[in-house]
């Protein structure tokens, strides 16, 4: 006796929340019913095996046809087929955009394309991701990249009207997509103990300070015609950080500015000497006390450097490493407390305003300010 | 030119994409009805078009209004080449040609095509202008309202209920034409959904004609039902009660036929016949029988029928009086005679309601059911469909006789279906035998002093029970007790019935689902070689199903069935039936007794223990059912049963017929007292089976009710949260080990497995109970079994339940102590062992009265009831208990009825379903429920029948998941093509939803599978009670949808 047909279709359609979890893992059937058998759950119920595979085949058919209408959210809502409860459809998609941190770190900030796709594979083999889930992951990525690549507004928005994700999974989707965009370096070894939390947060700042969509609400561009656009940085801006150069280039400034900082920090900093050596080169004056840094280092003209690089985009690439090379490790390597590190930015962006010569204060704030919150993000062990 | 049409088509969306290289559709829509076609624009490049056309307006007939669905054709438009068709809407414009049903059709339709199911939705509105039609010799039947509920709709009175109307129409299958070898699937797909919805509506139509002519305007319990005789035909007949109805919310609008003179009911065409005894009344063309009965149509009739009773009871108005207590004697004489004058006009006396308004119910004397094996030949001329008409004719005479023989002048709960497998088809009908108080039959001639006394007279929850025969005079032999709840009258020992429990009736416990499931293998044959082979196997399997359902009810130990109905299953090598019903314990009735092994060689040790060991299970089974269902019943004290009964003579003779019987153990019995309990003989392996299955039988998972009625006896608190669901299964069995005992194990398991699937699905609606569960078994094929399974579960909070039952009980003890000094109990009950053990007349003889049967003209073979019936009479209920005297010997166990109160049901909270509802859902839910009523809601209004035809093709099964996933897309759409529907007629549920066919065939060497589907049921408005308040207090009127959408959380 074999079941040549086996279905249950309800009025309102069952969503089984352990399946539907078990069937985005991507789990075969035969693997779903194992660890179903697994969970305990046959002797809670008092159910047999067959039960167990005649329920998990409904549950996985029911996905399959809802997978359809799940690429594109509005219409299972407006879809007559299924008659789903308003707080079950929200469940379903947003646990179908849900992704996994091992796999969107191996994917964030390269280009979603076949070629990536290709590589799903190893990503599959080196997560422990089933290749399904992995491609699932990979689809919805690039799938809300595509419909809101080309789209004015505000990127989250954008994302939370065309597939219905709550608010913090849109931004997470508006974080991947901007760095899909952009190409960040993310999987260099050094790049290794950020977490996808760390790099959305920097691309939310990012989004909201540094793109074309920023531009039209800064003041200084009352008259901006560019498009509204949240997913490509501002041009204009990146041209105009080179202008940044002259804090460590005039002298004078950067002693200026080096003594600005100084003076506000001493005696509140552990590591007060640390950074006033590392400040500016230490040709220009204090002596090297931390033999253990290999090259000495200058926090103040790393930063500016990275600023005034930003318009090649080999180097817009690079932001994160560089920002690791020239900040985070420096400190790291001098034992900074993560407080020292939030005193030092802030008072090294804000003594800029007391720097009668520079010119730049707007520039300045607009790439300091989301610098430093980066940073911050990034500064961790 | 009584009626104009308007339609306008406002939009589509989701539309397929039909042209590959732009991706996008060029669509336009022709709107179709009758033989007038309008055009939209085509709206080009689009997916989402906005037709927003003018009103298309049809001028029609009102009789083409009722036939004609409006059809609704999405194209794309092509330049080049022919348009390629999208999709089909039907529509249905019934409902708006009642005054309080819709007013308007208007909503987002599934465009539905045969081979791509659903693709996309439009928007339509369509309203109906009606003029006045004065014309007396009209066709149509404009304004009579149909319903699929089996009981008086929740907003309306019975004024009158005026009985039985039938019709059927014949046409050929296009499936079948020439034209369908040239033409694709899609075409004749089609053209048979189109013919199946033009014969549903002109049926309905005649059906309409009918109930006016009746002084009717409306028909309740309208079963509508297609029987696919391949080469032979296409018959769609449909079956209803009656009625004039009136609408509660107007108390002071009484219909003019309310106040009629009865004169007018005798004008009713069916009661030609002016004398009320015979049953030549034949069908309504009684000329055209003669013709039949010389046609070539080879009918093979195997009628079952009730018994000799028919003879011994002709004399029909003498045998009630007999019967009745003291007291009730005369009114019942009264009564019986009342009402068999209001029910004799009619040619049946029959009546499709389960439920019934308080007192219409007088007494229920038992199930009563015909069935007949046919050989299929084409209808020659599809107008004059006189032999299928003279078939179900011939069926319903028998069905009456039977119901004569039980002392009962009508049929409730009556059904007719049908099994049809190659050129065979067996017609079956089902009823309950009762005798009902003709207030509602007829107006004014009984007046209000009977009726009030009769009120009076009868004892609330236990009047149905008692027996409508003579007691001295019975029809079969049953065991009479006096009635458990008023002492008064005579009840016996079990009653099965196809209504549902009357809501008024004293239940102990809660009630359970039963089923009894029987294969026999029959050998291939053709023609009539095949019905002969099937008519001899029916009266066994009959015979059979009713043993396992007794065993199967005393196991649970309860006393009686409800809602039972048996389907004979007729494949190419086999027989499959299957008995569902809901067992409860009725207060009034006595306690069943359990049920005792005997072997059959007492001195083989080993096997005496093995018979102990299984004895010791089965009494631990019942024990354990009693704790499950709650049965404890107040233990009535033995002394007060045991009194003496103060008739001599009827003690006398009733001590006679119990000496009869020279059986020890009855002997034994006698010592015992009223506890009787039955005995298996253990004689061979088959018995061994037998009590092997019975054993085998889990009960659901704790938390878990299950009954095929409306509603579950002990449970009155349900939530609102509903769950409608439909589930198919299909079975290949190896052809190997075909054996009657495999294939009812594989047929059992089956069943058994697909519960459990159930409650497996459904346990997080714990606790719950799944209503109305309707199985339907089909034999598509040598070698495949397809059980498809429609209920509702319901979620009924624990606490409160356990209340009422308590409440319950404690009231049914406090009658019991306040009756017991003139509790009459009747210590001693007829024995069956002395009866006639004649039950299978030899199987030649059994041919030779079935050929005979079909030479006589029909007029003369009614007549002759008696005759035909003698000849297979082992098949009806009556000669069933018959044949179980000889082999089920009554004998006595003391069993223990179990007081302490039922183990609360365990914690069944597997999640917690109590997710907040988001506002953003733009699709309104549309609540299905095979039930007619909605919990914790109150309908409001009745916007019309719904009656759906579908079939979905499919030459890519493997693409589209195989059977089951084609088959689940395909019962996704329906629902969703329903829901759409009610919605668009404003409504948010239906009600009394039935799938009345799903016929699937597959042909996985081609890829290709074909199915099916009939649904039917009605659009209602509801309102949360919990809403009610509000709503009243703002606007009567208001539309709840909105109201509804926001409390729906089904997990």
């Amino acid at each position: 006796m074999t079941n040549e047909l086996d279905i249950f279709v309800g009025n309102t359609t069952l969503i089984d929340e352990d399946v539907y979890r078990l069937w985005l893992d991507g789990y075969s059937v035969s693997d779903a019913v194992a660890r179903r058998v697994r969970s305990g759950i046959l002797e809670q119920t008092g159910a047999t095996a067959a039960v167990l595979q005649s329920d998990t085949m409904d549950h996985y058919r029911t996905f399959h046809m809802l997978e359809r209408l799940l690429h594109a959210p509005p219409k299972l809502l407006h879809q007559l087929i299924f008659q789903i409860p308003p707080s079950r459809q929200a469940l379903l998609i947003e646990r179908y955009y849900a992704f996994d941190e091992a796999f969107v770190r191996e994917v964030l900030g390269k280009k979603l394309s076949k070629g990536t796709k290709k590589d799903l594979d190893d990503i599959s083999t080196k997560t422990g991701i089933t290749l399904k889930s992995c491609r699932r992951q990979f689809d919805n990525f690039k799938r809300v990249f595509k419909v809101v690549e080309e789209m004015r507004g505000s990127l989250v928005d954008n994302i939370q009207q065309h597939f219905l994700l709550s608010d913090r999974l849109s931004r997470d989707y508006a974080a991947i997509v901007f760095f899909a965009n952009n190409r960040f370096e993310t999987g260099k070894k050094k790049l290794q103990y950020l977490s996808f939390g760390d790099f959305a947060f920097c691309a939310e700042l990012m989004i909201q300070n540094w793109t074309l969509g920023a531009v039209g609400e800064a003041p200084t561009n009352p008259d901006s015609q560019v498009d509204d656009m949240d997913v490509d940085l501002d041009k204009e801006f990146l041209q105009d950080l080179k202008e940044l150069k002259v804090l460590v280039a005039d002298k004078d400034l950067l002693d200026l500015h080096k003594s600005l900082v100084c003076t506000a920090l001493r005696g509140k900093l552990s590591v007060f000497s640390e950074m006033e050596a590392n400040f500016k080169p230490p040709a220009s004056g204090a002596e090297d006390r931390t033999p253990r840094i290999p090259a000495p280092q200058n926090l103040s003209r790393g930063l500016v450097n990275v600023a005034a690089k930003l318009i090649h985009n080999k180097d817009v690439r690079d932001l994160f490493v560089d920002l690791i090379e020239k900040f985070v490790e420096p400190c790291r390597s001098d034992h900074w407390p993560l407080n020292d590190v939030r005193l030092f930015l802030n008072q090294y962006s804000a003594s800029v305003h007391s720097l009668d010569g520079f010119r730049h204060q707007t520039l300045w704030d607009r790439y300091m300010g989301t610098l430093r919150g980066c940073l911050l993000r990034l500064y961790h062990d | 030119m009584p009626g104009k049409l308007k339609v306008k088509i406002v939009a589509g969306r989701h539309l397929p994409v039909m042209d590959r290289a732009s991706d996008l559709t060029d669509a336009f829509v022709e709107v179709k009805f009758g033989n007038t076609t309008f055009k939209t624009d085509v709206y080009l490049k689009s997916l989402n078009p906005q037709w927003n056309s003018e009103w298309f307006k049809f001028e029609v007939d009102d009789e083409d209004l009722q036939d004609e669905p409006l059809q609704i054709t999405v194209l794309d438009h092509d330049t080049y080449s022919a348009n390629d068709a999208i999709g089909k809407v039907y529509i249905d414009i019934d409902p708006l040609l009642y005054s309080e049903a819709a007013t308007v059709i208007s909503g987002w339709f599934p465009i539905y095509d045969t081979i791509h199911g659903i693709r996309g939705e439009i928007n339509v509105i369509v309203k109906v202008d009606l003029f006045n039609d004065l014309n007396r010799f009209r066709q149509s039947s404009c304004g009579v309202k149909f319903f699929c509920t089996t009981s008086i709709p929740k907003c309306y009175r019975a004024v009158i209920i005026h009985g039985f109307v039938e019709e059927l129409v014949v046409n050929e299958d296009p499936e079948y034409q020439w034209i369908d070898r040239i033409r694709t699937p899609r075409a004749s797909n089609e053209a048979r959904q189109r013919l199946i919805s033009l014969m549903s509506g002109e049926l309905q139509r005649k059906i309409g004609l009918k109930v006016l002519e009746m002084r009717g305007n409306a028909v309740v319990g309208y079963l509508q039902c297609f029987d696919l005789e391949g080469e032979s035909g296409l018959v769609v007949r449909a079956i209803g009660t009656a009625c004039t109805l009136d609408k509660l919310s107007s108390p002071a609008a009484f219909l003019p036929a309310c106040n009629s003179p009865s004169k007018e009911m005798k004008e009713i065409p069916f009661n030609e016949d002016p004398n009320p005894n015979t049953h030549s009344s034949g069908p309504s063309t009684p000329l055209k029988n003669q013709t039949y009965s010389f046609s070539p149509s080879k009918s093979y009739s195997r009628q079952s029928s009730s018994s000799d009773t028919d003879l011994s009871l002709t004399p029909k108005t003498g045998m009630g009086s007999g019967s009745a207590g003291k007291e009730g004697g005369p009114f019942k004489a009264l009564l019986r005679q009342q009402t068999q004058s209001a029910l004799e006009q009619r040619e049946f006396p029959f009546f499709t309601l389960t439920a019934f308004p308080p007192g219409f119910l007088v007494h229920v004397g038992g199930v009563v059911s015909a069935r007949s094996v046919k050989l299929l030949d084409r209808i020659h001329n599809p107008d004059e469909p006189e032999t299928r008409d003279a078939w179900w004719a011939e069926i319903r005479q028998e069905i009456k006789s039977h119901a004569k023989a039980l002392g009962c002048h009508a049929v409730v709960g009556y059904s007719e279906s049908t099994s049809i497998c190659e050129e065979v088809c067996i017609l079956s009908a089902s009823g309950t035998a009762a005798v009902l108080n003709p207030r509602f039959l007829q107006d004014g001639t009984v007046e209000g002093c009977l009726e009030q006394r009769l009120e009076e007279n009868l004892p609330v929850g236990c009047g149905f029970c008692h027996i409508p025969y003579d007691e001295l005079n019975m029809p079969f032999p049953a065991h009479l007790t006096y009635c458990y709840n008023c002492r008064k009258q005579k009840v016996p020992d079990v009653l099965f019935t196809t209504i549902d429990l009357p809501t008024d009736a004293a239940v102990v416990g809660k009630g359970c689902l039963i089923q009894a499931r029987l294969c026999r293998l029959k050998k291939k044959a053709q023609a009539e070689a095949n019905a002969t082979a099937i008519s001899n196997l029916l009266p066994f399997m009959e015979y059979e199903v009713h043993t396992q359902l007794m065993n199967k009810l005393k196991l649970k130990g309860m006393n009686a069935l409800f809602g039972l109905r048996i389907q004979i299953t007729v494949g190419e090598n086999m027989l499959m039936g299957l008995a569902s019903a809901t067992g409860v314990y009725l207060a009034a009735l006595p306690t069943p007794g359990g049920i005792q092994i005997a072997g059959k060689t007492p001195n083989d040790g080993s096997y005496e223990q093995h018979i102990s060991h299984m004895q010791k299970k089965i009494n631990d089974t019942i024990a354990k059912n009693k704790e499950l269902y709650e049965i404890n019943p107040p233990e009535i004290s033995e002394e007060v049963i045991g009194s003496p009964i103060p008739e001599p003579r009827q003690r006398s003779r009733l001590l006679r017929s119990q000496s009869e019987s020279s059986d020890e153990v009855i002997e034994l019995d006698l010592s015992h007292g009223k506890k009787d309990a039955f005995v298996l003989e253990i004689d061979d392996t088959d018995a061994m089976e037998d009590v092997h299955s019975l054993l085998t039988d889990v009960p659901p998972p704790s938390g878990f009710y299950s009954c095929n009625t409306e509603i579950m006896p002990g449970i009155n608190n349900w939530t609102s949260e509903i769950q409608m669901f439909t589930s198919v299964r299909v079975i290949r069995l190896s052809s190997l080990n075909l054996t009657n005992q495999a294939l009812n194990k594989n047929f059992n398991d089956l069943c058994e497995n697909l519960l459990k699937s159930l409650y497996f699905k459904l346990r997080s609606m714990i606790p719950c109970c799944l209503c109305h569960v309707n199985f339907t078994v089909s034999l598509p094929e040598d070698e495949l079994i397809q059980v498809t399974v429609t209920a509702v579960a319901i979620t009924f909070d624990k606490n409160q339940a356990l209340q009422t039952i308590k409440t319950h009980v404690e009231k049914s003890l406090q009658r019991a102590s306040t009756d017991n000094e003139e509790l009459l109990q009747f210590p001693l009950e007829l024995c069956s062992d002395s009866l006639p053990p004649h039950p299978f007349p030899p199987a030649k003889e059994h041919l030779e009265s079935a050929s005979s049967n079909s030479g006589i003209p029909a007029a003369q073979r009614a007549t002759s009831v008696d005759y035909s019936s003698f000849a297979d009479r082992c098949s009806s209920w009556i000669e069933l208990i018959k044949l179980k005297a000889q082999t089920i010997r009554r004998g006595s166990i003391k069993t223990t009825v179990t007081v302490e109160k039922a183990s609360p049901v365990a914690e069944g909270n597997f999640r917690n379903r109590s997710a907040p509802p988001c506002a953003n859902s733009t699709v309104g839910v549309v609540k299905m429920t095979p039930l007619s009523f909605i919990p914790g809601a109150k309908i409001t209004k009745y916007l019309g029948i719904i009656n759906m035809f579908f079939i979905r093709e499919t030459t890519s099964l493997r693409e589209e998941g195989g059977v089951s996933g084609f088959l689940h897309a395909f019962i996704a759409e329906v629902f969703a093509m329903v829901r759409a529907h009610v919605a668009a007629l404003g409504g948010n549920a239906v009600v009394s939803y039935i799938m009345k066919q799903c016929v699937f065939m597959e042909n996985p060497n081609k890829n290709q599978a074909q199915c099916l589907i009939n649904v039917s049921g009605d659009a209602v408005v509801f309102v949360r009670e919990s809403d009610l308040e509000v709503i009243s207090t703002q606007q009567p009127t208001a539309n709840c949808q909105p109201l509804c959408t926001g409390g729906e959380v089904t997990t």
